[in-house]
């Protein structure tokens, strides 16, 4: 998303537009006051002007019913530092970004590339018979209400009456039989993750057929006739082509593993055993709204907010470098 | 696994040309079929499976995961709808998503025009601000949100969380729309203006209409997001009372603990996906269509 909007601002000098050309009519300042200012001072209120508060109490021992905010500087910064809890949940919270969108990428490219190059290879690029069908169902979970799917993968991995220890005993995996994944510390986020996979998949499919057959189907045709199998093909043509999408799509998910707040807290309220699927999102929620810290909570809230910016200036920086390369390949 | 499959296929696949349907082919296209009619049910299993066992009683499910219900219980929907609250939930979710919807597509089809149309001072520094909502966890920002709605005395009121789900999706919406009011020609407007319509017509009658395919694709996907929104009513909307259907499914399965109506619960989780299976099944071409059209930007 901030791919999309970041282009035209730069681009679109070029093209005509309105510019003090006519009086400010009564006509034109009212359009601009009731079609741009008054919504946009409700979401400077609403959003920027939270965000910025947020920034100010985290810098207090503020408890959210005391009439003055005592100023601390950086103390809740200091104490999240040395807090165990809470640097347990960052290390969550970093797991979750490195392996939510790697996972969820890689599989939706493989089923992407199956459904655009699984069917036949000769004659034209064509893609696999009943592929709708696929994709018709497997975006479907994106849509589904996050708490509805937390709710519905709890009871999956219920240890004695869930779905998942039904199918693996029955298919003969005895030790399987009553095993808590989401009780069990070494499982439980593995569990989780898998369940955020589950809902992406399919989204992030769509989005690679479309950019894959946005390819020019000469250049797959070329590889085809120098002998380029399917694999090949995926790896080689495919894959490069569609960098600016993975990076979106890396960013978006990047940034959504971070939250993750429903699926955690339906699946494992309490952070899991031995907190082994707490995240920073839930530390904020419990630290201001049951604890009633507002000031510390405010303080997560902006080193969140930090790791965020780190993570998509990392993911622009590497995106830049891998495409230098790029270039300086076809040059050579 | 699906990387596993595809080296075997490699060899059939390349050095057979235009040779009408190798063994090799039909044996790639089996194998397509075979990855992905397993994924189909990994997805469409889950869901089935909540759908039948939202018809068996708790002890039916305790008992086996497989079993079929013996009687298919009713009662289950009627249980939740009226004593678990699901009804009352539901009928504030629509009410919410309803007006926010309107507003939040009103608002911001009108500001993402003025973007596109009209260069001024600041417009970037608007546009950039505007960027910004969608980049900042939205974590940050709800404990202060809390309090400016405390302020204002509009916590815990539907009329606040409508307010707040707006805010919310404008940035998101904005944006989306900005690209279709950019790409629809500007002499359009500049015709209206001459033959003396005012700006106000001009965007009413003639620009909104021309924008029409654009807003159908993110009303959809706004309507999508605000119906599954559960982090801002659970912030800002704690009277149970006013719950919307996300938060009643939620306070509903962790009240219940032990003696809970589990066929209650399945069934109210597949009343709260129900509205928006109705709403995929109708648009779910124009969605991923939609969806599509953002990769290629």
């Amino acid at each position: 998303m901030t791919v999309i909007g970041a282009a035209p601002a730069t681009g679109r000098r070029g093209t005509p537009r309105v510019r003090g050309r006519r009086r400010w009519t009564f006509d034109r300042i009212s359009l601009f006051v009731v079609f741009l200012v008054l919504p946009f001072l409700g979401y400077l209120a609403l959003v920027i002007y939270p965000f910025l508060q947020a920034a100010y109490y985290s810098l207090t021992s503020w408890s959210g019913f005391t009439a003055t905010q005592d100023f601390i500087g950086l103390d809740n910064y200091t104490r999240l530092l040395g807090d165990d809890t809470f640097l347990k949940a960052v290390g969550n919270s970093l797991t979750l970004l490195v392996v939510v969108p790697l996972l969820t990428l890689v599989l939706s490219f493989a089923l992407a590339c199956l459904v655009t190059f699984g069917g036949s290879s000769t004659g034209g690029v064509r893609g696999l018979r009943g592929s709708s069908f696929y994709r018709v169902v497997s975006f479907f979970p994106y849509i589904v209400p996050a708490i509805a799917t937390g709710i519905i993968f709890a009871a999956v991995y219920d240890p004695s009456a869930g779905l998942l220890n039904g199918i693996l005993t029955s298919l003969g995996f005895g030790s399987a039989e009553n095993y808590p994944w989401l009780g069990d510390a070494s499982t439980a986020m593995a569990a989780t993750v898998a369940v955020i996979v589950w809902t992406f998949v399919g989204f992030y499919t769509v989005l690679f057929v479309a950019a894959i057959k946005g390819i020019p189907a000469e250049l797959f045709e070329a590889a085809r006739l120098d002998g380029a199998g399917r694999l090949r093909t995926a790896v080689s043509i495919a894959a490069p082509s569609m960098s600016g999408a993975v990076r979106s799509a890396y960013i978006y998910l990047g940034i959504f593993a971070l939250d993750a707040f429903v699926f955690l807290s339906v699946l494992n309220p309490g952070g899991g055993p031995q907190n082994s699927t707490l995240v920073i999102t839930q530390q904020i929620y419990s630290t201001a709204f049951r604890q009633g810290r507002f000031g510390l909570a405010c303080a997560m809230g902006v080193l969140l907010a930090i790791i965020t910016f780190v993570f998509v200036g990392i993911v622009f920086a590497v995106g830049k470098i891998a495409g230098r390369e790029k270039k300086a390949e076809v040059l050579r | 696994m699906t990387l596993t499959t595809t080296p075997t296929a490699r060899p059939a696949g390349a050095p057979a040309p235009a040779h009408g349907l190798p063994a090799g082919e039909r044996a790639v296209g089996a194998a397509s079929h075979t990855i992905l009619s397993l994924w189909t049910l990994v997805i469409a299993v889950p869901l089935l499976w909540t759908v039948m066992s939202s018809f068996k009683t708790s002890r039916e499910i305790f008992a086996s995961p497989f079993s079929l219900p013996q009687t298919w219980r009713w009662q289950n929907y009627a249980d939740a709808w009226t004593t678990a609250g699901i009804g009352k939930y539901f009928l504030n979710s629509v009410v919410v998503v309803a007006c926010a919807l309107v507003i939040t597509m009103l608002t911001a089809a009108m500001s993402a025009y003025v973007l596109s149309r009209f260069d001024f001072p600041g417009r970037s520094l608007i546009r950039n601000l505007i960027l910004a909502g969608l980049t900042f966890p939205i974590f940050l920002a709800v404990v202060p949100l809390f309090f400016v709605l405390q302020q204002v005395g509009l916590l815990n009121t539907l009329p606040g969380l409508i307010m707040a789900y707006s805010a919310y999706a404008y940035p998101f919406t904005v944006f989306f729309l900005l690209s279709f009011f950019e790409e629809l020609p500007a002499e359009i407007a500049e015709a209206a203006s001459i033959d003396g319509a005012s700006e106000w017509r001009t965007f009413f009658q003639v620009m909104l209409p021309m924008a029409r395919p654009g807003m159908a694709s993110v009303a959809i996907l706004n309507l999508v997001g605000l119906w599954n929104q559960y982090l801002l009513p659970v912030v800002l909307n704690t009277v149970p009372d006013k719950f919307v259907l996300t938060q009643g499914l939620a306070s509903f399965s962790s009240q219940a603990g032990y003696n809970v109506n589990f066929g209650a619960l399945f069934a109210a989780a597949v009343m709260t996906i129900l509205p928006v299976l109705i709403v995929y099944v109708i648009f779910q071409r124009r969605l991923q269509g939609s969806v599509a059209a953002g990769s290629l930007k």
